[in-house]
C-alpha cells in the first residue's frame, strides 16, 4: 500500500484554481491540430468535453453506445442543477455551496476539488443560457430557482422536470456543431471494450461497432472516460438500461485504481417495484420533496386508503425526526428513514415497501396563494383545490403524468407511493486534481470518476459536476499533459500494443460465445442485483458482506460456465454486449463488498449496522477512515491504497440535520 | 386500479439486417401482467426465445422513462402505440386486454433504414442538427445568465419546442415521411430566444436543405405527426418554421 498524491496545487483554497490556471502549461494552436483526443461517452461530461476540446482545436474522436449522442443517460435527469449565483439573495456563495457539498458528502470528499466545483458552477449557468438552454424563468424574465435536499438556500436552476434533457441537448448541439466543423468525429453505436497502453501511457481504445460486430482500433494522445456511473450493478436502478461500468472496468483491469466503490446513492423518492418483471425503476425527482410531505400511518399494517387516514393518525416521520430540514434532509438520511419505517411494519401499499408522498397540503397552500394573488375573495374549497392543482401541474406536471402512466393512479387525488432505489454512484475511477487516473494520459470525468461527492451526493450536483469537468476543468488540465506530447506522432494501429489489446478483447468475446450454457445474461444480472441490494444496499454488515463476497464469487463461476448467448460475433448482438457488461458488473460487485467490509464506519450512503449512534444515525470514524480507498486490481484480488483527506477549511463534525 | 393478466398474440416484424428482406412472425405470450410496461412484455418474450435457442427481437431502448427518444416501435399501426403523448417504453400493458393480437413494426421511412428487426437508423436527425441546430457560442464566451432577460411566455414556448426527444415518431406517422415537426421544433426553440437571433436566417435555410437532402418527404399539413408525437409538440411550430423560412428566403440569406 502507498499513499496517493492528488496533486493539489499549493496556496490558499480560494486561490488554488486561479493559480493553477495561471501557471499551467499551454499548447499552441498549431500543435493542438496535431493532438488527438479520444472521448468515451457523450453524456453531459463527454459532450461538453468533446465540444470544448474541439473548439480549442484538438482532433477529437467521441464514442457512445446509443444511436446518437443526444440519448446519453444524462438526458433523464429531472430536478435541476446547482450554482452559487445567489440570484435569490438568500445568503448563497461559493463558500456555502462548497461547504454544503463537503458536509453533504459526510466529510469524505476532497476540499480542493469541491471548492473548484463551486467556483466554476456559476460559469456553467452562463454557458448554458448562452447556448439557448430554456431554463425556467420568473415573470420579470430572470432565471428561477428552487431548493433541493441538504441545503437551506435556493440555488437550483431547472427546466421543468427535464433539466438533464435541456442541458444535454445544449451540449449535444455544441458537439454537433464541432462535428460539422470537422474537429470532432462522432462514433455512435460503438462500445469501448479495451484500453490500449503503450510505455505506461493510455494511447487508444478498442471499440466494438455494435451494428457490424467488428472490433476497431483508435489512437489518441490521451483518452477521456466519460462513461457514467455503475448503478446498474444492482440490476434495478433508475439508470438507463445500457448504463454500464465496462469502460471504467477495462481501465481498472489495466491498472487504473477504483475509488470508494461502496459509496452508492439510494434515492428516497422512486416508484416502488411492482413485480418480478420489473426491468428498471423510475425516479420521482427530489424536487417533489420541496412541496410534498412524506408520511406513513401511525398504526402498523394500517389497511385503510390513505385519504381515509385522519391527520392525527399520520406520522410525518422526517418532519418529526429532523425538524430543521424536514422533508429536505439529504438523500441518504431520507432513504434510511423510509427503510426504517417499512422494516418496522409501517409501510404502505400491497408490498408494504412504500411510504406516501402527499401533495394535498401543497395543493391547498398554492390554491390559497392564487386566490389572494388574483384577489378572488371568498371562494369554495373546490375552486382553491383546482387553482392549487394548476400550480402543481405547472411545476411538476410531467412527473405527475409519469407517475400516473406507470401506476395507473392519479397523484393529484391520491398520495404517491414511493420507496428508495439505487440512483447514483459516488465511487468511480480515482482521479487527481487534474482528473487524471493512475494511468498517465487517462482521464475520468463526470459520474465515472469519484472526485467530488464524498460518501453522499447532494441533489442537483451531478449535472453541475459533469459540466464543470467537461466545460471548465479538462480544457485546462488536459493541456498540461498534452503540452509534453507535441512531439509524439500518431502511433500506428499495427503497433503490437494495439494488436495485443484487440486480441484480448476478441478472446473474451469468443470465450463468452463458446460457453453456450443454459441461463440467460438477464437472469445472472438479476441474481447479482439481488445479492448486492440485500447486502451492500441501504444497510450493510460484516456478516452480510462476507456472505455476499462468497455468493458473488460463486455467481461469477456459474456465469462463466453456464451463460447462454445467442446470435453471432460478427453481427449486431445485443445479448453479447450485455454479457460483457454483466461480466464486468459481477467483478465490480465483489469489489464493492470488499470496500464496504474494509470501511468499519458508517458515512453518507455507506451504513454499516455495527456503527450507528443510539438514535440510529451514521457513526463516522474520522480517526481511522478519513481517507479515500483506492483499489488496485491484481489477478488474485485487490490491493488497497489510501488518499488521506485533509480538511483545512471545514472542521469535520457529526452531520446533523436536526 | 385492478390488475389482471392476459394472453396475447404478437405479430412482430423480423428482419435479419438492413439488406435482407423482412416479414412478420407470430408469437404467443401468456400470463402477462397489466402492470408490466410494453417493453417488459417484449423482455419476457426475448428471454423465452433465448432459452429456446431462437434469436431475440432487436429493438432500441435505453431510459425507459420516455425521455431519451430511443424506443421506436409502431404498435398496431401507431408509432409508440395507442396512448396519447406516450413513448413505447411508457406504454403499459393495461392498454391491452386478454386475447388481443398486437402488431409490432419498426418506424418506416426511407430516411430511417432498418438495421435489424425493430431497430432503425435515425442518424439523419443528427445531420439536420449539424446543419445549424445550435447557437455558435464557444465555451467561455458567455455573459452572466441574468444579463439576457427573456419574457416568461417566450421562454416557456421555447421550452415546449425544445422538449422534442428526437424519436422520429412524427416521421413514422407521416404518409410522406416528412421530418417537419422535428425540424420545426428545433427552429422554433432557437428562433424564440434572443440567443438564436444572429444565426436565425441562415439556420433555417441550411437545416431545411439538409432535411431535403436526407430524403424526408414534404409536408402536406395532415398533422398526423402532432397526433402521434409523444411530447405533444405542436404543429404551430411548423407554421412558425414556414414563416421563418419565407423571411429568410425573401431577405436572400
Ligand atoms: C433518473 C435520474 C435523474 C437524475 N436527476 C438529476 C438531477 O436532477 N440533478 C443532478 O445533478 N443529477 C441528476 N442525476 C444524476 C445525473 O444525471 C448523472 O450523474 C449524470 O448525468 C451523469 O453524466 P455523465 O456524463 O457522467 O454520464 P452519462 O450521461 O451516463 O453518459 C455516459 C456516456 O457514456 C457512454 N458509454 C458508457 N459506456 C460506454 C462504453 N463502454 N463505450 C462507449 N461509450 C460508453 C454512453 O453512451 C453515454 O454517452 C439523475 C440521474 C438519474 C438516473
Ligand atoms: S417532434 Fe415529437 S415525434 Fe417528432 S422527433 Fe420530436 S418528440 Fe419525436
Ligand atoms: S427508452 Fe427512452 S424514450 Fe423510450
Amino acid at each position: 500500500m502507498h499513499m496517493l498524491d492528488s496533486m493539489i496545487p499549493a496556496g490558499p483554497l480560494e486561490e488554488k484554481w486561479t493559480r493553477y490556471k495561471g501557471t499551467v502549461k499551454l499548447v499552441n494552436p498549431a500543435n493542438k491540430r496535431k493532438l488527438e483526443v479520444i472521448v468515451i461517452g457523450t453524456g453531459l461530461a463527454g459532450s461538453s468535453a468533446a465540444a470544448s476540446l474541439g473548439e480549442m482545436g484538438y482532433k477529437v474522436k467521441a464514442f457512445c453506445f446509443q444511436d446518437t449522442p443526444r440519448r446519453a443517460h444524462s438526458i433523464a435527469a429531472q430536478g435541476g442543477i446547482n450554482a452559487a449565483k445567489n440570484y435569490q439573495n438568500d445568503g448563497d456563495s461559493v463558500y456555502r455551496l462548497f461547504y454544503d457539498t463537503i458536509k453533504g458528502g459526510d466529510y469524505r470528499a476532497r476540499e480542493a476539488n469541491v471548492y473548484r466545483l463551486a467556483e466554476v458552477s456559476t460559469h456553467i449557468i452562463d454557458q448554458c443560457v448562452a447556448q439557448g438552454v430554456p431554463f425556467a424563468r420568473e415573470y420579470g424574465g430572470l432565471l428561477s430557482n428552487r431548493s433541493f435536499g441538504g441545503t437551506q438556500v435556493q440555488r437550483t436552476f431547472y427546466a421543468a422536470g427535464q433539466t438533464g434533457q435541456q442541458l444535454l441537448i445544449g451540449a449535444y448541439q455544441a458537439l454537433e456543431r464541432q462535428v460539422a466543423l470537422g474537429t470532432v468525429e462522432m462514433f455512435s453505436r460503438h462500445e469501448m471494450v479495451e484500453l490500449v497502453i503503450i510505455d505506461g501511457k493510455a494511447r487508444g481504445v478498442i471499440v466494438r461497432d455494435l451494428v457490424t460486430g467488428e472490433l476497431e482500433r483508435h489512437f489518441g494522445h490521451a483518452v477521456l472516460l466519460c462513461s457514467g456511473g455503475y448503478g446498474n450493478v444492482f440490476y434495478l436502478s433508475t439508470n438507463a438500461m445500457g448504463s454500464n461500468v465496462t469502460a471504467a472496468w477495462r481501465a481498472h483491469r489495466n491498472g487504473a485504481y477504483f475509488a470508494n466503490p461502496c459509496f452508492t446513492q439510494i434515492h428516497p423518492t422512486c416508484i416502488p417495484v411492482s413485480g418480478d418483471h420489473q426491468s428498471k425503476l423510475t425516479l420521482m425527482s427530489e424536487s417533489l420533496r420541496n412541496d410534498g410531505r412524506i408520511w406513513v400511518p401511525k398504526q402498523q399494517g394500517d389497511n385503510r386508503k390513505p385519504n381515509q387516514i385522519p391527520e392525527e393518525e399520520r406520522d410525518y416521520y422526517l418532519e418529526r425526526r429532523y425538524p430543521a430540514f424536514g422533508n429536505l434532509v439529504p438523500r441518504d438520511v431520507a432513504s434510511r428513514a423510509a427503510k426504517e419505517r417499512c422494516d418496522a411494519g409501517y409501510g404502505v401499499g400491497s408490498s408494504r415497501q412504500a411510504v406516501y408522498l402527499d401533495y394535498a397540503a401543497a395543493i391547498q397552500r398554492y390554491g390559497k396563494a392564487e386566490v389572494s394573488k388574483h384577489n378572488l375573495g371568498n371562494v369554495s374549497t373546490e375552486v382553491i383545490t383546482n387553482l392549487g392543482k394548476e400550480v402543481v401541474k405547472e411545476k411538476y406536471g410531467n412527473l405527475f403524468a409519469m407517475y400516473e402512466k406507470i401506476t395507473g393512479e392519479n397523484p393529484y387525488e391520491v398520495p404517491m407511493r414511493i420507496y428508495p432505489a439505487v440512483h447514483y454512484t459516488m465511487g468511480g475511477l480515482w482521479v487527481d486534481y487534474e482528473l487524471k487516473t493512475t494511468i498517465d494520459g487517462l482521464y475520468a470525468l463526470g459520474e465515472a470518476n469519484f472526485s467530488d461527492h464524498g460518501a453522499n451526493r447532494l441533489g442537483a450536483s451531478a449535472l453541475m459536476q459533469g459540466l464543470a469537468d467537461g466545460y471548465f476543468v479538462i480544457p485546462y488540465t488536459l493541456g498540461n499533459y498534452l503540452a509534453d506530447e507535441i512531439r509524439t506522432t500518431p502511433i500506428s494501429l499495427d503497433h503490437p500494443a494495439f494488436v495485443e489489446a484487440e486480441k484480448k478483447a476478441n478472446d473474451r468475446i469468443q470465450r463468452l460465445m463458446s460457453i453456450q450454457g443454459k441461463q440467460t445474461v438477464e437472469s445472472f444480472h438479476k441474481r447479482l442485483g439481488k445479492i448486492i441490494w440485500d447486502q451492500c444496499g441501504m444497510a450493510r454488515s460484516e456478516e452480510g458482506l462476507k456472505k455476499a463476497i462468497a455468493d458473488v464469487q460463486a455467481l461469477k463461476k456459474e456465469f462463466w460456465s453456464d451463460v447462454r448467448i445467442p446470435g453471432e460475433v460478427n453481427a449486431m448482438n445485443p445479448e453479447l454486449d450485455k454479457a460483457g457488461r454483466v461480466a464486468d458488473f459481477i467483478e465490480l460487485g465483489e469489489l464493492m463488498c470488499v470496500d464496504a467490509l474494509n470501511r468499519n464506519e458508517s458515512c453518507g450512503g455507506h451504513f454499516r449496522e455495527e456503527f450507528q449512534t443510539s438514535d440510529g444515525e451514521a457513526l463516522r470514524d474520522d480517526e481511522q477512515y478519513m481517507y479515500v480507498s483506492a483499489w488496485e486490481y491484481n489477478e488474485s484480488g485487490w490491493d488497497l491504497h489510501k488518499e488521506e483527506l485533509n480538511y483545512e477549511k471545514v472542521k469535520p463534525s457529526q452531520r446533523s440535520y436536526k | 386500479m385492478q390488475h389482471y393478466t392476459m394472453n396475447l398474440n404478437l405479430k412482430v416484424w423480423r428482419q435479419k439486417s438492413g439488406t435482407s428482406t423482412g416479414g412478420f412472425e407470430t408469437y404467443s405470450v401468456s400470463n402477462i401482467s397489466s402492470e408490466m410496461s410494453f417493453l417488459e412484455m417484449i423482455d419476457v418474450l426475448n428471454e423465452r426465445l433465448i432459452k429456446e435457442g431462437g434469436d431475440p427481437i432487436a429493438f432500441d431502448h435505453d431510459c425507459r422513462e420516455g425521455i431519451c427518444g430511443m424506443c421506436s416501435m409502431v404498435i398496431d399501426g401507431r408509432p409508440h402505440g395507442p396512448w396519447k403523448g406516450t413513448t413505447t417504453c411508457q406504454l403499459h400493458m393495461r392498454a391491452f386486454k386478454d386475447g388481443d393480437t398486437i402488431t409490432i413494426e419498426p418506424f418506416r421511412a426511407n430516411a430511417f433504414p432498418v438495421i435489424k428487426d425493430l431497430m432503425v437508423s435515425r442518424s439523419a436527425f443528427d445531420r439536420i442538427i449539424q446543419a445549424g441546430g445550435y447557437v455558435s457560442v464557444n465555451t467561455g464566451n458567455a455573459v452572466d445568465g441574468n444579463a439576457i432577460p427573456i419574457e416568461k411566455e417566450k421562454a416557456d414556448d421555447a421550452f415546449a419546442a425544445a422538449a422534442c426527444i428526437g424519436c422520429g415518431a412524427c416521421v413514422a406517422a407521416c404518409k410522406n415521411a416528412s421530418a417537419m415537426l422535428f425540424l420545426s421544433a428545433k427552429v422554433s426553440h432557437l428562433a424564440l430566444l434572443p440567443q438564436g437571433e444572429p444565426e436565425r436566417k441562415q439556420r433555417v435555410v441550411s437545416m431545411v436543405a439538409q432535411m431535403d437532402k436526407e430524403g424526408f418527404g414534404s409536408c402536406t399539413n395532415t398533422y398526423a405527426c402532432e397526433a402521434e408525437c409523444p411530447k405533444e409538440i405542436s404543429v404551430l411550430n411548423i407554421a412558425r418554421l414556414n414563416r421563418e423560412y419565407l423571411n429568410a428566403s425573401l431577405s436572400g440569406s
